[in-house]
């Protein structure tokens, strides 16, 4: 009757992923929390330390895993992370700064006039600080790069933390589609009307609207926002379909981390249909900090077991130790149970998907020791 | 208080607490406003109603006679809103619409979206008897709602959410947007709102209490309480649960208590119940920990127990009574 143990699903095999020369991406998504910067780290390092050169690009804003990772602080640059003597590989992090990376494709892309006018610009600055997507697609400009250095063959992406694992894929194309969108556009020419005639006759009411709700201040920074941007945005864009088309590339693999609840897995479960609609290549679902049972004789007394005995010798009124104990494990056993239904009725959505199983460790991880033992449990599946 | 504002780590509890709240509220009498800003019918789900419209709708009544009213608010509806009552523009919003203006300010634009929600919660306070209208704002006639609960997003997010001033600054320094923003930010500013932190006894959900409390703080906004939210009593008594935290545990009266029970393979049984012994034993020591640390906030601790079974409606007048009688009713 235990649906508590055998894991009905095949088994992720983490250790031939991380091993195999053709993997070249692995990208950690996934609902806010779950644990992707820690699986992101624990991939990156134990392939490290197989010999693979690996870099992972975090997108951490409580620096937790710097400091797991004996750094001070992480960058817009890979650093090497200090491992030990002999370690076979190696392992770089770098800790994803939006505004930087986007400045450098501005100046990339424009001459040093434009970009330096770009750079100035108050709307610009608060497009490359604060606009929802921009995290996203910076993360992957980024990811395209490190691809082209060709100074890696594992790069390991961990995704920002979002409302919904899908803002990874999506926000990127919503912020390409504002940047080029009639919005922009009738924003910052609101005067040569032609060009919005599917507006019908709401095209003064909207042009009023504008005004009266952002003001003409904004309006005008905008304005002049566009004209510069409007040459380099092709060349930018252009680089963003590159880098969502390597996401569908073999050498990429997707793991989709959550943890046995009902919201993370139903996150997790739009993820994987997502995946699936798009080509894009899913290695394996990772289920974190579960609460497995320990083998052996513990995990064969079901709780109906348990509460009996606690209720005969609660009647005797002896044996308070003993009592509690039985109580205690009856829990435990139904959490387990609990997880392992709602566990299920996700895979029978997804066939055939692949899936490791990590413990909730008693606490959490600090430093390179837990991201091991991170390692060694996702590889135990 | 008039605006109370429930925050905390994502599924700690936020929505159960903020309908809580708002029933212990009530429970004099009053009329009080549920707002939920994050979109997602978590007070339907909880209620186990089909979805919420955009609109204050009000739930069975209370024993008391008190009234609860419940608004589902999402971004879209507010805009909308927003721009046929101040600007007497609904037809411009349709066009807003197709030009992909809704979506912008609903899901790209810093902050628009957060003030926009803030907004709608904010006019609720405001709001006077007998008028809806913003003319009724500077009247004398009596709060429209005696108290307004807001369900809020979780700790990672609740700074920006509410410092709605500094957040549009980057779109609007001055202006209309700006105006509503600057009056928005006054009732969170109020001596009469307090943003609660729900919190479980685990490392994770207090250490972000800890830091939202900080960043409220140095907002210049009000703490209100900290509840302490499914907590469990321990199952072992003091002398018992120190002794198996160091592995001292009285392993010949649990096999004894084991044989009794009727049970076999008790030596082995007897290992591993006393593994998950000192495990609870080792959490309970750190529920311990923490629980001292969420004191020395300085901040009134409110405990609310671990429902088995889960929560219904039943449940959430259990949840609302333990809250008036620790006083955060008030
Ligand atoms: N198996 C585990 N056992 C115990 N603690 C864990 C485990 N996995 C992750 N944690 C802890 O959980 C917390 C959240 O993990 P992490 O930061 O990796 O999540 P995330 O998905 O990247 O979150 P975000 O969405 O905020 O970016 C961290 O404090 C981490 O140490
Ligand atoms: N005191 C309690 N006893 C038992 N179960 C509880 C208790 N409080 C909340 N729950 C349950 O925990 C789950 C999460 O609660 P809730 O939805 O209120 O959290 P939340 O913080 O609003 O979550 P989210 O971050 O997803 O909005 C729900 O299933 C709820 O029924
Ligand atoms: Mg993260
Ligand atoms: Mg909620």
């Amino acid at each position: 009757m235990t649906a508590t143990h055998a894991p009905s699903a095949p088994r992720l095999d983490v250790d031939a992923l991380i091993d195999s020369p053709e993997t070249r991406i692995i990208v950690c998504c996934g609902a806010g929390g779950v644990g992707k910067t820690t699986t992101a780290a624990a991939l990156g390092l134990r392939a490290a330390e197989r010999g693979r050169r690996a870099v992972v690009i975090t997108v951490d804003p409580a620096r937790r895993l710097a400091q797991s990772l004996g750094l001070e602080s992480l960058d817009n640059a890979p650093r090497p992370v200090p491992l030990p003597e002999g370690t076979p590989g190696g392992l770089h992090a770098m800790m994803l700064d939006m505004k930087r990376t986007f400045d450098e494709v501005v100046e990339e892309h424009a001459d040093p006039e434009r970009a330096r006018q770009i750079l100035a610009n108050p709307f610009y600055q608060t497009l490359s600080t604060s606009f929802s997507g921009t995290q996203e697609y910076m993360a992957m400009e980024k990811l395209g790069q490190l691809r082209q250095s060709g100074e890696w063959d594992l790069i390991v992406v961990d995704t920002p933390p979002s409302r919904s694992a899908l803002d990874f894929l999506d926000a990127p194309k919503r912020l390409g589609r504002f940047l080029d969108g009639r919005l922009i556009r009738f924003l910052s020419a609101p005067a040569s009307t032609g060009a919005f005639r599917f507006l019908g006759a709401g095209v003064n009411l909207v042009t009023s609207a504008v005004n009266k709700v952002v003001g003409a201040q904004l309006l005008s920074d905008l304005r002049s926002f566009v004209s510069a941007f409007d040459t380099v945005f092709g060349g930018f864009q252009a680089r963003a379909e590159r880098t969502y088309r390597l996401l569908q590339a073999p050498g990429t693999a997707f793991v989709v981390v959550t943890v046995p609840d009902t919201d993370a897995l139903r996150e997790a479960s739009y993820f994987v249909d997502r995946l699936a609609a798009d080509g894009m290549p899913l290695a394996g679902l990772v289920v974190n900090r579960a609460h497995p049972l320990p083998d052996g004789a513990g995990a064969r007394l079901t709780a109906a077991e348990a509460v009996r005995a606690e209720t005969a010798l609660r009647d005797a009124g002896t044996h308070s130790l003993a009592s509690a104990a039985l109580r205690l494990h009856a829990e435990r056993v139904r959490t387990r149970e609990h997880e392992a239904r709602l566990r299920n009725r996700m895979l029978s959505h997804h066939r055939g998907i692949r899936v490791a199983e990590v413990a909730a460790l008693p606490e959490d991880v600090h430093d390179l020791a837990g991201l091991r033992t991170i390692g060694a449990a996702l590889a135990d599946g | 208080m008039r605006l109370h504002i429930v925050t905390g780590k994502g599924g700690t509890g936020k929505t159960t607490v903020a309908t809580a709240l708002a029933m212990a509220l009530a429970s004099r009498g009053g009329r009080v406003l549920l707002v939920e800003v994050e979109g997602r019918q978590g007070v339907a789900t909880l209620l186990g109603h089909p979805a919420l419209p955009y609109e204050e709708r009000e739930l069975t009544p209370l024993p008391s006679g008190g009234r609860v009213c419940v608004l589902a608010a999402d971004a879209e509806s507010a805009l909308l809103e927003y721009l046929e009552l101040f600007y007497g523009m609904r037809r411009a919003g349709q066009a807003l619409n197709r030009l992909g203006a809704v979506d912008f300010a609903t899901t790209i634009a810093p902050g628009l979206r957060d003030v926009l929600l803030t907004g709608k919660a904010t006019e609720a306070v405001r709001r006077r008897a007998g008028a809806r209208r913003r003319a009724a704002d500077s009247a004398s006639a009596p709060f429209h709602y005696d108290a307004v609960v807001m369900d809020a997003p979780p700790t990672g997010r609740i700074g920006r959410f509410l410092n709605v001033n500094s957040e549009v600054a980057g779109l609007a320094r001055v202006g209309p947007v700006r105006d509503h923003a600057d009056k928005v930010m006054s009732v969170i500013r109020s001596p009469r709102t307090r943003v609660h932190f729900v919190t479980l006894l685990e490392e994770m959900p207090a250490q972000e209490t800890l830091d939202g409390i900080a960043e409220i703080n140095a907002l210049g906004l009000r703490v209100g309480s900290v509840v302490v939210n499914m907590a469990r009593p321990p199952l072992l008594g003091e002398d018992d649960l120190a002794a198996a935290a160091n592995g001292g545990l009285d392993k010949a009266e649990l096999v004894s208590g084991l044989k009794a029970a009727g049970l076999s393979d008790v030596d082995g049984l007897a290992a591993a119940l006393s593994d998950e012994v000192r495990a609870h034993a080792l959490r309970v020591r750190l529920e311990h920990r923490t629980r001292a640390r969420l004191t020395e906030l300085g901040r009134p601790v409110v405990e609310l127990p671990h429902l088995e079974g889960g929560v219904d409606r039943s449940a959430l007048d259990r949840l609302a009574e333990t809250l008036g009688e620790q006083g955060m009713d008030r």
